[in-house]
This record gives C-alpha cells, structure tokens and sequence, in this order.
C-alpha cells in the first residue's frame, strides 16, 4: 500500500509546482547529476580504467600474487569475525533498548553512535595507548607473550569498534515501532524466551539484520585508518585496503587497482543487495502497517 | 477455571494502575472488565494472564496462587486488541504456533488446527497470510489461535474495537454462542459499556484503578453502587440544588430536603425512562418543551427544555411517542416518577457517592 501512496504524491508533486520554472528545475537535476558524475562516478570509472587498462592479463597476475591472496584471505577473515560478533551484539542491545526500562539507557543509545562520530584514526591510536608495548596493558600481555597490537587481534579490535553501529542503528527504530504485542503474543502461547525470540523477534526483523549485516561487511572489508595504525606494515598481513595503499606507494599502479577493483566489488554488491534489501522491508513494513489499520 | 483477585495492586513508579483490587470469576462464566480508558482493566487483565506482575496482593487461578508462575504455564489464551498475529507466518502456522511450542506432535496439531479452521469458518484460508485478511477473519485467527492449546481461560482485550460497527453486533452474538460452546472461562475488557451489558453475565466496572462494583448486567443498572456506575452504565440526570426551609428547588422543579440541612446542596439522580410524558398539560404537574428527539431504535431519547433552562434526558418507546403525538417544539406536561438521592455533602462533585439510596417514589414532583 504505502508503495502506491508514495508512488501517487511523487507524481503530484512536480504538478503541485508548475510556476518554479524549468530552469530551476533543470539546474538543480543537472547539478545534482553533475556532482555525483564528478566525485563518485569518475573516480569509480577510473579504477576499472586503470585496473583494465593494460589488458586482462596484468590485472589477473596482479591478483594471483601470493601477497595479495593473502590480504584477501585476510581481509574475508577479520569480517568474518567482526560481522557475526556486533551482528549479536547489535541484536542484543537493540532488544534491550527496546524492550526494558534500565537506568541509562540514553547513554548506551548515544555510545553507539560513538563510532561514527570518531575519527579511525583516534580509534587506532586508543588501541594503542592500551595494548600497545607503553600500553596501559602492555607490559601484562608481554609477560603472557600475547600480541594485540600489530597483530590479528588488534585488526579485529579496531574493525568491530568502527562497525558497531551498523546492526543496532537498523534494529533499534524498526522493533520499536513493531511493539512488544508479538513477542508477548507468542508468550501466551506458551513460548520459551528463545522460542519466541526465533521464531516470532527475528522472523519479523530479518531484513534489517541483513540490511545491517552487509553495511557492516562492506564497512569491515573497506576500514583503512583504525586498521592501518594497529597493523604491521608487512605484505601479506594487512588487509587489502592498506595493501592498495602499500602497492600505489610502491608505483606498482595496475597491481594497487586491480585490488582496488576487488574492494570496488563489493561495494557495488553491497549497493545491490541493500536496494533489494530496501524494496523488500518497504513492502513488509506496508503490509504490517495495513493489517494494523484495517 | 475460577479466577480470584485479593486487593491485588499494580503500580508504575508512583501510579497505581490498579488499586487493591479484589473479586472472583467462578468457572466457566463470561466477564467483562469494563471502564474508561486508563482504568486499569487491561492492566488487570494482564496481570491475569501474567504479562505483568502485580505490586502487591495475591492472584489465583483454579485456587492456586500464580503470582510467580511464568506466562508460558498458566495455560490462558490472550486476544489482543490489535490481534498481535504473527505476520511471517499464515493463517495455518499462527493457529499451530502454541501447539509447536508445547511439543505436539505435528499429526495432532495439524488435526487440531484443521478442526478449528471448521469451527471458526477459516477453510480455504489456512495459505493466507495476515495481511490478507478481513478485519473480522484476522479476529477469528486470533482467537482460534488463542484456544489452539486448549487454555483454561480465555482472555480478550477489546476485542471488538478494531471492527467496524457493523461486523461488531455480529461478532457479540458470536462471541456468546462460541462461550456457550466452549464453556472456557471468558474475560474480555471493553470500555463500551452497551457491549459489556450485551455480551457478559457479570460485569467488573473500574475507574482509577479502582473497582467500583460487580453484578450482573441488571444488577449494575439497576442498583447502581455510586454516581460513577450510575453515569458509566446508561444515562443519568444529575439534579443539583441547594435546601432552604427544609426543600430544595432546583430549575423549577422542587425536592424534599431528604435529610440535608438547610444551607445543604441536595443531589438527586435519575434514568431518563423514569421521566413520563404527556401532550396533555393538566395531566402532570411541571411543564417543558420537548427539544430534541434522538431516534436511536425502538427507544427514542428526547430532551425536554423546562421554563428555567433546565434540560432533562427521557426515554420513550417508538410505540409511545407515536400514540402522543409527539414532536420537536411542542408543549408537554412531565414527572419523574423515580430517582436518588446521589449525594447529600455541600461541595463540588463527590465521586465516591453516599451509600446507595433506594430508589424513592417521589408522588406529586
């Protein structure tokens, strides 16, 4: 329903206007147009150019470098790590915070927001100043011989601190506008907690988990700075964002955009799933929002 | 099953949403808890379902105390007001829901499901989702899921308000027909109190989180335990007028002081169907001028203008109004062949009203 009724207003709305003129109408498209042309569509343009541009076979060499397969390996690792941990995560507090009364709830709803607001960089550096060897918890890890910093587990920790938002920020507006009635509704019937959570809570958000789950991805695959200043700085163990870093610096131009290229990727898969992902919460939030009213 | 309530309490932070609320449900009768909108009666209904917990007091089901059993094992099928089905699933898997989560096996179920599916004329719909639906199809799921799992009670919160009036008087009668079927102790909160009336043997009226009166449909309108029962349930006309010299004259119309003292304010209270009528104007002893006729169905609502501006609801039969030859503007003759004293305190409204006064035969006002 709700489909058609915006299908309806947006083909009144440019007739509710005749008198702003053409030209201020074509104006704005055109700079509209213009800009995302400019700043989004060439740079994207000039990565496949580059990366294609002495032929296929470079560009698969480029790929099939043991270091670059690495990065790769990498890379899919720390997001297979860091989406499904805030995935929980962001699960879990949405439902808090929707669910239950608690003293701070205003706080925890701001915290994880922090992420967005803050520089990767500082988070880097915050990891540092914890774990690095001056660290607060330095000289503690190096009696137990156990690397955070420059190591896997810092990348991880750096990734899952900038992905935090991702799940929750989703969640949080869509279970507070479903209400408790379902959950409630399946308690009565005698569902478990779990039951319920399963079977009716995740059921009715799914999309938005997923809608979550693969900004998430394409954050974690994409993250440079947080990474960059927790990693070694060797091929092989840093993800591939640094490693088109690493390549470009060393002038090796069709190697650093074929990888780019492989990052470029994802982001164009992530752009198509999440417009599928739209189109389908739209239609079940018209469906659920018709048999409130009816 | 029987249901009982000791000055049970709900409070959220420093509002008591219910408030030392005592009565009993016995098995198998069919209640309404009904009141103005926050009340408390829905409260009170999830408390008996075990969606809240009350503050304080004791809640038992079948003589059992519940105050700590969890929701899942007190064995009651819940309707919500905006039926809460389940909109991943269809019509099928929501009536089968409480039976997957109890274990049965999938053969009963299905069984089960299909035989509610015939009882409440939901074939060839068991595919459908809930968006699919009627308003008054959804209803049916929902409380077909509700009693799925064979409850012990069955709880219904408002359940007609999100029909149109239309379908509403049908899904009344069926709602008394499937209870006289099921013989599962029923209670459903409503703020319509034509509903209440309509559809329950005993009525529960609240008012602040407070319980006001029990009694069976006649019971509350007739003997009606305060002001606020006595308006709540039907139309009431309230006569207010301060005593001198041992009566009270209120807009013309005149009133032993009933024991109020002089310098008193009398308060009296009618229904309109004690008010009588005639075209004839020596028959009774005040006259008015017939206003406004509300033609609501065999009974007829007039409001009768008397010379001092004071405006009186009464009731009539089609049948009446006819033989007198009423109509709007006419002169009329009228008494009140009964009322009540409400409350005899000096002051603004009481809403706690004086213990209740039997109905006095007031000859000659």
């Amino acid at each position: 329903m709700a489909g058609h009724v915006s299908h309806h207003s947006s083909s009144h709305a440019p007739a509710s206007g005749p008198t702003e003129g053409l030209a201020v109408r074509c104006l704005l498209i055109g700079l509209a147009l213009l800009f995302v042309g400019l700043f989004l569509l060439l740079p994207l343009a000039s990565v496949f150019a580059e990366a294609f541009g002495r032929g296929l076979k470079p560009y698969l060499e480029a790929l099939r470098d043991p270091r670059t397969l690495a990065s790769l390996r990498l890379t899919v690792l720390l997001a297979a790590i860091v989406v499904p941990l805030n995935t929980v995560f962001g699960i879990a507090a949405a439902w808090a915070i929707t669910r239950f009364r608690f003293p701070g709830k205003p706080l925890l709803v701001t915290l994880i927001d922090l992420p967005f607001a803050i520089s990767p960089v500082v988070v880097g550096v915050m990891l540092l100043v914890l774990f690095g060897a001056q660290g607060y918890f330095g000289p503690w890890l190096r009696e137990h011989d156990f690397r955070i910093v420059f190591a896997l587990p810092g990348m991880v920790l750096a990734t899952l601190f900038v992905t935090i938002p991702f799940v929750a920020r989703e969640l949080i507006p869509l279970m507070q506008s479903r209400g408790p009635d379902l959950e409630e509704a399946a308690l009565t019937l005698g569902a478990s907690g779990w039951q319920t959570f399963w079977y009716v809570t995740l059921p009715g958000v799914r999309w938005a988990v997923l809608y979550g789950v693969i900004l998430a991805n394409a954050r974690a695959m994409g993250e440079f700075g947080a990474v960059y200043v927790v990693s070694k700085p060797v091929p092989g163990e840093i993800p591939l964002a640094l490693w088109v870093d690493t390549l470009n610096s060393e002038h090796q131009g069709t190697a650093a955009f074929a990888v780019a290229s492989l990052l470029t990727f994802v982001a164009i898969a992530t752009l198509v799933v999440k417009a599928w992902l739209e189109s389908r919460q739209h239609r079940e939030m018209a469906r659920g929002q018709s048999s409130h009213t009816e | 099953m029987s249901i009982e309530l000791r000055s049970v309490s709900k409070r959220f932070g420093d509002v008591a949403a219910v408030d030392q609320v005592s009565f009993s449900v016995a098995d198998r009768e069919l209640v309404a808890l009904l009141g103005p909108s926050g009340g408390g009666k829905t409260t009170v209904l999830r408390m008996i379902a075990g969606l809240e917990n009350p503050t304080s007091g004791d809640l038992l089901i079948g003589g059992r105390r519940v105050n700590e059993v969890p929701v899942q094992q007190r064995n009651i099928g819940f309707v919500f007001q905006n039926y809460a089905l389940f909109p991943t699933m269809t019509v099928f898997d929501n009536i089968a829901f409480g039976l997957k989560v109890r274990s049965w096996k999938s053969t009963d179920a299905a069984a089960r499901v299909e035989e509610l599916l015939g009882v409440f004329g939901l074939e060839g719909l068991a595919r459908r989702f809930p968006h699919q639906l009627s308003g008054g199809q959804r209803q049916r799921v929902a409380i077909a899921r509700a009693l799925a799992p064979r409850p012990q009670l069955l709880l219904l919160d408002e359940p007609f308000a999100a029909v149109d009036a239309k379908i509403r008087q049908e899904l009344r009668e069926w709602l008394v027909r499937l209870h006289n079927e099921l013989h599962v102790t029923t209670l459903f909160v409503t703020h319509d109190q034509e509903e209440a009336m309509e559809v329950a043997s005993r009525i529960v009226i609240f008012s602040r989180g407070r319980l006001e009166q029990i009694g069976s449909p006649r019971e509350v309108y007739e003997q009606p335990v305060n002001e606020f029962v006595a308006r709540f349930i039907g139309v009431l006309n309230v006569l207010e007028g301060p005593v001198r010299n041992g009566e009270a004259q209120i807009g013309g119309l005149v009133f032993p002081s009933h024991g109020v003292p002089d310098g008193g304010t009398l308060r009296i209270g009618f229904r309109p169907y004690a008010v009588q009528l005639s075209r004839n104007l020596g028959e009774f002893r005040h006259t008015a001028t017939l206003r406004h006729t509300y033609f609501l169905g065999i009974l007829l609502r007039v409001e009768i203008e008397l010379d001092s501006g004071l405006v009186i609801k009464a009731r009539i039969t089609k049948e009446d109004y006819a033989r007198l030859g009423l109509a709007d503007g006419l002169r009329i003759s009228f008494q009140i062949r009964e009322y009540r004293v409400l409350s005899s305190q000096a002051g603004p409204l009481a809403p706690e009203v004086s213990p209740p006064v039997q109905p006095d035969i007031a000859e000659g006002i």
